[in-house]
């Protein structure tokens, strides 16, 4: 199942910690309940996005990895 | 524990100054306001005259680490600096000058890169600090 996302943050390419700036910039720019959608291809934004949702009560409601690139579906509180 | 941060750098150099903005950003996109006090060489550092310069690497780094650096760099890592603005765009981020090394340096007000939001005592940064971590480097 695949979440439309109301805003796409393409951080492919991008060390730590921007792929996470640039997602709390986004979530910022967003309603509550909206959907956004993060490209990232360093390895530590797994553990980050994780991190960054329990802290922030951001929902991570998807995350897949495809040749590399990790994809996190998040809900905006 | 107050969740405010607070690094205190000392270190101008290079690799000191990405880690410091690292935390920085970090701490930011959590929505924990971080507290940055400036002394010696990484307030030479944040000066107009010297932020675009070459600040070197600690000792410790070497040739090889030297190589490392450069090639994040050249796959097009953000700068310390871009980092600390993104960081205060971002979030609660007060960046502040230890008035004791503007005098040790010779550093004016006006010499200071925007980055920075002004000029205090240590006192002032302890009050600040209020019982939130402080991180030296």
């Amino acid at each position: 199942m695949t979440q439309a996302a109301d805003l796409t943050v393409d951080a492919r390419g991008l060390n730590c910690p921007m792929p996470i700036v640039k997602t709390a910039q986004a979530v910022k720019t967003l309603a509550s309940g909206q959907v956004l959608e993060v490209l990232a291809t360093d390895p530590g934004s797994v553990k980050d996005f994780a991190a960054w949702s329990k802290s922030t009560g951001n929902e991570l409601v998807e995350q897949t990895v495809d040749g590399g690139v990790y994809r996190f579906v998040m809900r905006k509180k | 524990m107050d969740e405010t941060i607070n690094l205190v750098l000392f270190s101008g150099t290079d690799d000191k100054l990405q880690a410091a903005a690292v935390i920085t950003a970090g701490a930011a996109a959590l929505g924990k306001p971080v507290n940055v006090f400036l002394q010696y060489w990484a307030l030479r550092s944040f000066t107009k005259a010297e932020i675009n310069a070459d600040h070197g690497l600690a000792a410790e780094a070497g040739e090889s680490g030297r190589k490392n650096v450069d090639a994040l760099a050249k796959a097009g890592q953000a700068s310390w600096a871009e980092t600390f603005r993104q960081a205060k765009e971002l979030g609660e981020v007060d960046i502040q000058a230890c008035s004791l090394s503007m005098d040790v340096l010779q550093i004016e007000e006006e010499d200071l890169d925007p980055l920075v939001n002004g000029v205090e005592g240590v006192t002032a940064f302890y009050l600040n600090a209020g019982d939130g971590r402080i991180i030296f480097i």
